[in-house]
């Protein structure tokens, strides 16, 4: 990422003159009611001190992906949006509406061509795009138009969430829109896209992918799914504190039973944090206060694609068809109470086999 | 051109110049606002158009009903939750479960704690750009935003003219830097913006303070369900037991975890009591000659109540929120609300993007049938270019929804105008200081800013009741009671072959249901009815406007390229659009063809 070029540099580098920026600079200070003075402040910014331009788009979704962002401890949202990038467009939070808005997105397609990260929080319904219509619509056009306009000038695509990243409860069956992830449309530009999954993602975890690009100067490096390895290449389960009354074989049974006030394994409750890949179980959330095992609910298995049609939330993943390979584990689990090192080993051992599976599944 | 006089009072006359808000941004969704206004620039004729549509009763059809919960839930990532509460009580009304008394406070605390953090978040990041100017705020002297401070927050901390000084420094090297992020190509140089400089520095400070602190208010909601967003429940009561004396207390909540919850509790109140209050009034203050925008709260108001005392009560008694509807501004007399009564509550689609079939007017949600059907062929512009809405024809993917054929506000201004007339005393005291404080009659409150107001004065009352249910939960404890699931009729073996059932709430934006079919341990029909399907309804077959529509109603706008006053209108709703819009299917009917309730979810 060659961050070292101011906006300054990459306006002079598109054949805008001196003068035409230090204009742009006057009316910028002029839209805002400041004097002249302003203006060559605003020049010596530019030149010299640039923050990353983000438009971040909203589709169909349910905003849970920008409450969740706003609830980051460290860095604090205000931090991120004050001093690390600019959010130029983002019509949750944004002052301007209307056309005043829209001129944003073009102005920045303009002005950072390839120089901004596009960030996506829901996706479109191609449904009644394809027959004509429209279910979700900005300025009078789809929503789609929006996204692939933006993405053809985007350095990068961060997806936001399930919806983005995999389409999540709208494009649950039978997906009455045609709800579609981002890296699914058709027609959208062949640039870096970084999934990052969770309905919502955890609040850390977004403000951290962010801070990893501006700091390193570089995208995450991604598992082959296209999320963050450091924080999706592990399964709740793996790093769950519940896991050694799993190994034990001591399980909830009944909600407020005494094995939920003690604190035993989930799974017979539904938890599908065997199959899940996310971080919070290590990370966990709101500041680190808690993740939803440990507030005694199993696991829904929301950072994968297409854990609503995964056969209900309390239902045992020993129901699942292709979870032949972890009820084996459970059974290995159940009757290890005495032998639990061997219990654990069998257990990684299929976890291992597990998860190179699921990569195949690709 | 034409002009139309509406049953609900309005004369609409579009012949003067159209000015079209798409998106109109601060809020969830995706909506559009088209106006006319004439040569004094005024609104005579208001349409405002849901443009979401996303299905979600659909795809709950067949499902776990013990599942819907997570599904509705995420209709709303802002009020997160509260669909969630909304189906678990459907679901148990259908099927006869009760709930302990601890997870109905535990319920009630996530309620309440959802009220103050959305009210709060819709004020100060989706409403306040509306009132207050942060470029303004670059003029101010800090030494007298320091006096400003103190004078109508005394006991608020944060209040030297260095601190204030700082937020400037930081504000001005923002702007200084060109890049305005958010703030970018607001309408800063309006004359609607009213504040001085100092309380516009002020109120930018605790936009800023409001961000830090309002992740603080949701940590109940993580130690309870789990994680915020998106928090865990459950059919028969919550998720999270509680062992405060045995072995293990890591699995439930515990005695730290509880006076974590006590202490996030007493932040809130005091953040609410010192910033959020006393902030309503200073600008309150200055904008109390700008009493526009209140459409039909002065007329027609709904709520359902929420809240329960006891567990289990859903009866206006029990509710410490007011159930009940207002007609015709006769607050003396108060109208009872019954869910299940077809003639009560009921669905238009004539100006919708739905079809019902010939002749089907209105529909009860346990009826609906929701058949998309985008049509725009007499708009200007084209099916995938709107320019101008035909408000005559189709023009929102959201439906009309009814009560006995009225529309209705609903949200914090109906709560607290039924509540007052109900003499509900927390709110009517609150309502008579606020009123006092800034030398105002009753009226007002039929306004934007009484909306605006309403919503703050419910946080604090919020705030206070989860203090409330804190105290009850740990008399319980310490009583000996530490249930948190009934475990009724948890195992579907045990389910009637069919049943159907109601759950309501009060969601922040107002009056939310939801209304669930069971068959064979399945769901057959599940439709919601919320809070923005109500205030952002078309016109319906009568040709009644809804809230949205009448709040923009006679507004003067300073600015016709620069319609912050619509916007402060709209805004003071609190829309979301995701909300507002679903579909649902019959059994054994194509996709195409869905049954349901409002607009678009």
């Amino acid at each position: 990422m060659p961050v070292k070029e101011t906006f300054y540099d990459v306006m002079r580098r598109q054949g805008i003159t001196r003068r035409s920026f230090l204009k742009f600079c006057s009316l910028t200070a002029a839209a805002m009611g400041l004097g002249p003075a302003y203006a060559a402040k605003i020049a010596n910014a530019m030149e010299t001190k640039p923050r990353i331009p983000v438009l971040w788009l909203h589709g169909l979704e349910c905003t849970c992906c920008s409450e969740s962002f706003i609830r980051s401890g460290h860095p604090l949202a205000k931090d991120v949006i004050l001093s690390m990038i600019s959010l130029d467009y983002d019509d949750t939070i944004m002052a301007a509406a209307g056309h005043q808005a829209e001129a944003i997105v073009a102005e920045t397609i303009e002005k950072y061509d390839g120089q901004f990260i596009l960030a996506c929080e829901g996706n479109p319904g191609l449904e009644q795009e394809n027959t004509g219509g429209m279910s979700c619509i900005i300025a009078g056009r789809p929503y789609t138009e929006q996204l692939r306009e933006a993405a053809r000038h985007a350095k990068a695509i961060i997806s936001w969430g399930s919806c983005a990243s995999w389409g999540c409860v709208q494009a649950a069956a039978p997906n009455p829109t045609g709800a579609t992830p981002i890296h699914k449309v058709p027609g959208i530009a062949d640039v870096p896209i970084i999934k990052v999954p969770g309905c919502p993602p955890i609040s850390e975890v977004m403000t951290a992918v962010i801070t990893y690009i501006l700091t390193f100067e570089r995208l995450p490096s991604l598992d082959r799914q296209g999320r963050p390895k450091m924080f999706y290449s592990q399964r709740i389960h793996d790093k769950c504190y519940r896991r050694p009354h799993f190994d034990a074989g001591q399980f909830v049974e009944h909600w407020d039973d005494e094995g939920a006030r003690k604190g035993y394994c989930l799974y017979k409750m539904g938890c599908k944090g065997p199959t899940t890949y996310n971080a919070c179980s290590t990370i966990r959330w709101n500041g680190g206060l808690s993740f939803p095992i440990q507030s005694g609910h199993p696991c829904i298995g929301c950072s994968e694609d297409g854990f609503w049609d995964k056969g209900g939330f309390y239902n045992r993943l020993s129901n699942i068809h292709q979870f032949g390979i972890e009820a084996n584990a459970d059974e290995v689990g159940m009757g290890a109470a005495g032998i639990v090192g061997g219990a654990v080993a069998a257990h990684a051992a299929v976890s291992a086999l597990k998860r190179s599976q699921h990569k195949g599944d690709e | 051109m034409s002009i139309t006089k509406t049953p609900n009072g309005y004369t609409l006359d579009d012949s003067g110049r159209r000015v079209v808000v798409d998106p109109v941004t601060r809020i969830e969704g995706h909506m559009r606002a088209e106006v006319n206004i004439n040569e004094d620039n005024i609104v005579t004729n208001a349409v405002s158009s849901g443009t979401i549509w996303r299905g979600l009763e659909v795809i709950l059809k067949g499902r776990d009903p013990r599942d819907a919960w997570a599904f509705v839930q995420r209709i709303c990532g802002v009020c997160t939750g509260t669909h969630a509460l909304t189906s678990v009580r459907s679901v148990e009304d259908a099927l006869g479960i009760s709930i302990p008394e601890n997870a109905n406070c535990i319920r009630n605390i996530m309620q309440l704690s959802l009220q103050v953090h959305d009210h709060m978040v819709h004020f100060y990041h989706l409403h306040a750009l509306d009132w207050v100017n942060p470029v303004n705020a670059l003029k101010a002297d800090p030494k007298a935003t320091s006096e400003l401070q103190q004078k109508v927050s005394p006991h608020h901390p944060h209040s030297s003219p260095g601190y204030f000084r700082d937020v400037q420094n930081r504000l001005r090297k923002f702007v200084e830097s060109g890049q305005l992020g958010p703030f970018k190509n607001g309408y800063w140089t309006n004359p609607a913006y009213l504040l001085p400089p100092e309380a516009d520095l002020m109120a930018v400070t605790h936009y800023l303070e409001a961000l830090d602190f309002q992740k603080e208010i949701m940590k109940t909601r993580t130690i309870f369900g789990g994680k915020d967003t998106h928090p865990n429940w459950c059919v028969g009561g919550v998720p999270c037991p509680i062992n405060v004396d045995e072995t293990g207390a890591v699995g439930g909540l515990n005695m730290v975890n509880l006076n974590q919850v006590h202490e996030i509790l007493k932040q809130t109140k005091t953040f609410v009591d010192n910033v959020y209050i006393p902030d309503i009034l200073a600008i309150g203050q200055f904008y109390k000659g700008w009493l526009y925008g209140g459409g039909i709260s002065g007329q027609n108001v709904l709520a359902y109540g929420d809240i329960p005392e006891r567990a289990n009560d859903y009866s206006p008694e029990n509710l410490l929120m007011p159930q009940g509807a207002i007609l015709n501004g006769d607050l003396s007399k108060i109208h009872p609300i019954d869910h299940r009564d077809p003639e009560q509550i009921q669905e238009f689609v004539p100006h919708s993007w739905y079809r019902y079939p010939d002749g089907v007017k209105g529909l009860h949600p346990w009826d609906g049938i929701t058949d998309p059907h985008f049509d725009v062929s007499t708009a200007k512009g084209t099916s995938q270019n709107i320019e101008q809405l035909d408000e005559r024809a189709s023009y929102s993917w959201i439906k009309a929804p009814r009560w006995r054929g009225h529309a209705m506000e609903v949200g914090p201004l109906a709560r607290y105008i039924v509540g007052y007339a109900q003499g509900h005393e927390y709110w009517t005291d609150q309502i008579k200081r606020t009123l006092s404080a800034l030398d105002l009659p009753v009226n007002a409150l039929f306004s934007t800013l009484g909306r605006t107001a309403a919503r703050a004065l419910e946080a604090q009352w919020a705030a206070d009741m989860q203090l409330h249910f804190f105290d009850k939960l740990m008399t319980n404890i310490k009583n000996g009671d530490t249930n948190t699931h009934s475990g009724e009729m948890w195992d579907p073996a045990d389910w009637p072959a069919e049943a159907k059932g109601v759950g309501f709430t009060e969601a922040p934006r107002g009056a939310l249901g939801h209304w669930i079919r069971i068959k064979d341990t399945k769901i057959e029909n599940y439709q919601c009815v919320v809070p923005t399907t109500w205030n952002g309804s078309p016109r319906d077959d009568a040709g009644n406007i809804g809230a949205f529509e009448a709040s923009m109603m006679n507004t003067k706008v300073a600015v016709a390229e620069e319609p912050v006053e619509i916007l402060r209108n709209i805004h003071s709703f609190d829309p979301c659009l995701a909300c507002s819009t679903h579909v649902m299917s019959e059994e054994g009917e194509e996709l195409a063809t869905v049954t349901t309730s409002p607009v678009g979810l």
